[in-house]
């Protein structure tokens, strides 16, 4: 039995699912963190919370570590006496390594560590992609951030109005569809851009984020405001025979991951032919054809067959701009602006993309303004022309009945003359 | 103007507007120091909060600047 009494809390122990309660719980019981009562009082803070239904937490705080404006999050609770385990109870975000690789020796010394100073309680791991340390003091944090950095080589992640901390799917590592390293491109920009990870630079947060291929497993077209995703040039590799073998049932389709039920056998024109967004394949009963010209990557027909199916091998990839969740504006996805850039170290061509961009957007981006906010105040147009870029149909979603670019007179070949008068007389306002 | 000149129209700006507002966006800093470059008056921003004249408070998704010490929420996290 815990400090306070939280029926509510205790509803979400039950069913088959893991629990971040009976966790909290759990880390209560060990008892081995610094902040005793921690775990206890934010049950209790939590549990009044539902009571109340209105949050017991302040909004932020002025608490940091030297020299740097960013990776501590100041959290107090507006009911101290109460929850005296949880009257400070600070957020330190700790950079995730590339692809959240670690040995089971660097996990149990971060939790240690926690332990040593903090309430032990984590998030692993927060939506940008840190490690969070959830709650200490603020004579704590110098501490955690002297012995993490000095003993476990371990640096603190972006918040606030900083780069936050750019992340990477496993790529290379362990995927035969990464069509760059993305470990690799994500390490290089994260010690590139140091600066900006750890002092506020610009109006708002701004996010990189390094998928090796479109299936996008960083989600990098929803969640960053740079999404580099990986792509291919040339023409999808296919093998004629595994395709066969694919249909004749010798190979499971989707690497076996739909094999536990029977789903009946295997059809390639329903399951892949006509499910290609562009109809871009033709299956003629003994070989797969591909337009790739009209394919637009989206790794369906790849997903389905691998070992038939294989990205091509001239690989790089597609640079977006200004994905976001809703703040001034609702959610958006980021917006095609590089269909291809080679990916080599050190990634001379991406950095530079990235300083024309943080130069328009912090001299003209309003406060609280992300780029994709910017982009959509200005227009597309400014911005192509901040990055010196020309228009270009892949571009823009539907080319054909949506031209979307406006053309200046003196881009168009010959201009242009056009009478204000003489329009108007034919068109009111 | 030279970072010497900069710091002093910062901090007089600052400390002479009254009122209840005691944080800043970065932004507001550019009006003040307008003929420095966005970089340099970030960089500035930063060298006086290690020095202890400026302080930056972050609700975690966005970060405000003021004079140390200003406001009340410096009173309460004391
Ligand atoms: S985004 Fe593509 S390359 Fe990266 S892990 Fe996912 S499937 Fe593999
Ligand atoms: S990747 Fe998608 S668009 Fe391209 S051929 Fe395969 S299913 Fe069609």
């Amino acid at each position: 039995m815990g400090k306070h009494k939280t029926p509510m809390l205790d509803e979400l122990e039950k069913g088959p699912w893991p629990s971040f309660v009976s966790d909290i719980k759990q880390q209560a019981e060990k008892g081995k963190q610094a902040l005793k009562d921690a775990p206890d009082d934010l049950l209790g803070v939590m549990e009044l919370s539902y009571k109340d239904k209105v949050t017991h937490w302040k909004h932020g705080g002025i608490v940091g570590v030297f020299g740097y404006g960013g990776g501590v999050i100041g959290r107090y609770c507006d009911q101290p006496e109460k929850f005296p385990g949880v009257a400070h109870f600070h957020t330190m975000r700790v950079n995730q390594p590339a692809s959240k690789f670690y040995s089971t020796k660097f996990l149990r010394d971060l939790c240690n560590l926690w332990e040593r100073y903090g309430s032990g309680l984590t998030n692993m791991h927060g939506s940008t992609g840190d490690i969070i340390f959830l709650g200490t003091t603020t004579d704590n944090l110098e501490r955690v951030f002297y012995d993490m950095t000095h003993e476990l080589n371990q640096d603190l992640g972006g918040s606030g109005s900083n780069l936050r901390t750019p992340s990477c799917c496993v790529g290379l590592a362990r995927c035969e569809w990464a069509c760059y390293d993305t470990e690799e491109a994500c390490h290089e920009l994260t010690m590139e851009y140091q600066d900006e990870l750890h002092r506020p630079a610009f109006p708002y947060k701004f996010k990189f984020k390094f998928d090796g291929c479109p299936n996008g497993c960083v989600a990098a077209i929803a969640r960053a405001d740079m999404s580099v995703i990986g792509t291919w040039k040339d023409d999808i590799r296919i093998d004629q025979a595994a395709v066969k073998a694919y249909v004749g049932g010798e190979i499971k389709p989707n690497g076996g991951a739909h094999a536990g039920k029977d789903w009946g056998k295997f059809d390639i024109v329903e399951e892949v032919v006509r499910l290609c967004p562009t109809g871009c394949m033709s299956w003629d009963g003994s070989t797969l054809k591909i337009n790739n010209r009209e394919c637009t990557r989206c790794m369906h027909c790849l997903n389905v067959m691998p070992r038939a199916l294989r990205p091509g091998t001239e690989t790089g990839a597609s640079i977006l701009f200004g994905a976001k969740a809703p703040i001034l504006e609702g959610a958006q996805l980021s917006t095609l602006t590089i269909p291809f850039i080679r990916m080599e170290p050190p990634f001379e061509e991406l950095k530079e993309l990235v300083n024309k961009v943080w130069d328009w957007w912090m001299e003209e981006g309003k406060n609280r303004e992300r780029l994709g906010e910017l982009i959509q105040r200005e227009s597309f147009q400014k911005f192509l022309e901040i990055m010196e870029l020309s228009p270009d149909p892949r571009m823009v979603s539907e080319p054909r009945s949506n031209p979307y670019i406006f053309w200046k007179e003196e881009e168009v070949e010959g201009g242009w003359t056009r009478d204000i008068k003489d329009f108007r007389a034919k068109h009111q306002r | 103007m030279t970072d010497e000149e900069a710091k002093k129209a910062i901090l007089d700006t600052l400390g002479g507007k009254s009122g209840a507002k005691t944080k800043f966006y970065l932004k507001d800093f550019y009006k003040i120091v307008p003929d420095m470059k966005p970089r340099d008056v970030k960089n500035l921003v930063n060298k006086m909060v290690g020095e202890g004249l400026l302080e930056y408070w972050s609700s975690g998704s966005t970060t405000l600047i003021g004079l140390k010490g200003a406001g009340k929420q410096h009173r309460e996290e004391d």
